[in-house]
């Protein structure tokens, strides 16, 4: 296996239905052995995409490229397939054991029946469901039945396997042991894998590459650290957990910097941008600290705005806050922070971040209007 | 009361003392029968299931068609089958008219639509992904038509009940095209209504009471089957 080789390829890749344009991808490499997301909101073509690349959806146009080999020409879609396996949202098992459902992707491919036990019997191990084998599929849990479907996936050893979605519809604790399962699973076989959700979470832990997608389109593609931290537009901000994103104009240039006016308020952030220029400013949550007083002395962070908690969100594990600064602002705070603070909605606050903490996205070198 | 009383009685002793004639005229039902329904079966699941997984145009008027064809009049099935396998007929060469035969031609007729028409059903209600799963394992696709099948087995149970049920009970269509001939094509029903023109209450009795039992039991078999096969 090369890490750095490209095993799957789509050129062109267009799929319309009803008249109207479902996927558009222009050009999408996957590298061997890698794990790559497909994230983006419901609708976004995820799932079809998917489809598409597995060939189990029709394409009206473009080519798909597998080691170097088109798909379609010599080397035909059936060819192609047996190379795949596919794991949906529904288990999709069928009505007969665990055992018979692991081994339904060798049986048919006519595998020895030393074989096909071998192997059943290390996928049953491997994802913990070998105690249920002799079961019926119809008295599984949700996920023991997801567990069965990705175990049949991964008996027949395929070279990618495609994920739409497998977790969406199990409860957070299963969802969690599974993952945690799955992702030591990946890294131990190195399939090469594809895997669409919209939980921007489950995509930076399992993925190596994230792709963000909007109507049917990829908008954004790359390692998640760089997606999450320098996203190309507004919606890709906005999906990878962006909170807070403004727009404002250039009022001044300094060395390495340059100033923003936001609602009336000047914001520093780093980079180049000329004056009279519009900027969008994505600031994550994460980067925004809050403190009690005038701390203008107790923060090295360039922008520091006294501001109004204007609402308190539980959200989990924290609280997300949202501020008004004469601009919004949104912040994430531990309980422990929020008691520190005597923190209510209504009270004034400081709030600073520093200029490197925000990444800048120049208007007018955006591709098409916004 | 008597007549009932009494035909109850008639009925028991000839089923008891295994009337020969009454053991030939069931035992012909359960082969032309039986038979009708597993060509039924042949051509109602292929393409029952072809429907269900193609596409075509005109595809809606197919399905409304099968659905039609479910409830069949057997009389109107009889009277083509007649015309098709009369002497100066498309298909009088033949020579099958008034034979065991034509009955099962008649049968299969009536049992296909109602065997097409609950597989189409059975195939169409499997979920929708489950096609491209069976694809996305490597199936071929008479593979993965293999697959749906045996997915939809408990439905298709029904089917075989469904449409043995209406050609075992099915009368006009056997009387037209099987000629009631005695010792030949002879079966439970047309024995049932010939008996009971020339009054025979209680032989009349004893084969309906017959084809109760049959149907009851070929029925409670495939129900046995299928309940076991049953998630619980």
């Amino acid at each position: 296996m090369n890490p750095d080789k490209t095993i799957l390829e789509a050129k062109n890749l267009r799929v319309r239905r009803g008249g109207g344009s479902v996927l558009d991808i222009s050009y999408l490499g996957v590298p061997e052995g890698k794990v790559l997301c497909l994230i983006g909101p419901n609708g976004a073509g995820k799932s079809s995409l998917l489809l598409a690349l597995s060939c189990l959806l029709k394409s009206s146009q473009g080519e798909i490229i597998f080691r170097e080999k088109r798909v379609g020409s010599n080397y035909t879609v059936f060819d192609y397939r047996r190379n795949l396996a596919m794991v949906f949202q529904e288990p999709l098992l069928f009505d007969t054991t665990v055992f018979e459902n692991v081994a339904a992707g060798l049986k048919i491919r006519s595998a020895p029946q030393v074989e096909v036990k071998r192997v059943v019997e290390e996928y049953l191990e491997r994802f913990g469901i070998g105690h249920l084998a002799g079961r019926s599929a119809r008295k599984l849990s949700g996920g023991e039945a997801q567990r069965t479907s990705l175990a049949r996936a991964f008996a027949i050893r395929p070279e990618i396997i495609f994920l739409d979605e497998p977790f969406s519809s199990l409860d957070p604790p299963t969802r969690e042991s599974l993952m945690g399962d799955l992702e030591s699973i990946l890294r131990e076989t190195r399939t090469t894998s594809i895997m669409a959700t919209h939980d921007q979470m489950e995509a930076l832990r399992l993925s190596d590459q994230i792709a963000v997608m909007n109507e049917g389109k990829i908008i954004q593609i790359g390692p998640p650290v760089e997606v999450m931290n320098h996203p190309v537009d507004e919606f890709v901000a906005s999906f990878v957990g962006t909170e807070t994103i403004l727009t404002g104009e250039v009022i001044r240039r300094n060395a390495g910097t340059f100033s923003v006016s936001v609602a009336g308020r000047v914001i520093e952030a780093v980079g180049y941008a000329s004056p009279g220029e519009y900027v969008i400013l994505c600031i994550r949550p994460e980067n925004v600290t809050v403190s009690t007083g005038s701390s203008k002395d107790i923060t090295s962070a360039r922008n520091v705005f006294s501001c109004l908690v204007k609402r308190i969100i539980p959200s989990g594990a924290f609280y997300k806050v949202e501020l008004d600064c004469g601009f919004p602002l949104v912040t994430y705070v531990t309980n422990h922070a929020r008691e520190d603070l005597f923190m209510h909605e209504g009270m004034d606050l400081t709030a600073s971040f520093k200029a490197t903490a925000i990444h800048v996205i120049r208007k007018k070198l955006l591709p098409g209007p916004g | 009361m008597d007549i009932i009383v009494e035909g109850i009685k008639q009925a028991f002793i000839l089923l008891f003392t295994l009337d020969p004639e009454v053991i030939g005229i069931t035992w012909l039902s359960l082969k032309v029968s039986g038979t009708a329904t597993l060509i039924s079966l042949f051509f109602g699941v292929s393409a029952g299931t072809m429907v269900a997984l193609t596409q075509f145009p005109g595809r809606r008027i197919v399905v409304s068609l099968i659905n039609t064809g479910m409830g069949l009049p057997p009389v109107v099935v009889g009277l083509f089958v007649t015309i098709f396998l009369w002497r100066n007929g498309p298909l009088g060469f033949m020579e099958i008219l008034y034979t065991p035969t034509a009955i099962i031609i008649a049968q299969a007729v009536i049992a296909t639509p109602i065997v097409m028409g609950i597989s189409l059903a059975a195939i169409q209600n499997l979920p929708a992904n489950l096609r491209l799963q069976i694809l996305a394992l490597g199936a071929t696709r008479l593979q993965m038509v293999w697959i749906l099948v045996k997915e939809a087995r408990l439905p298709l149970l029904a089917a075989i009940m469904a449409g043995f049920g209406g050609v075992i009970s099915e009368v006009g269509a056997s009387i037209m095209v099987g000629g009631n001939i005695k010792g030949y094509t002879r079966v439970l029903t047309t024995a049932t209504v010939m008996e009971t023109s020339k009054g025979n209450f209680d032989i009349a009795m004893a084969l309906g009471i017959i084809l109760l039992l049959l149907a009851f039991f070929i029925n409670a078999i495939l129900t046995h089957v299928q309940q076991r096969e049953r998630p619980r």
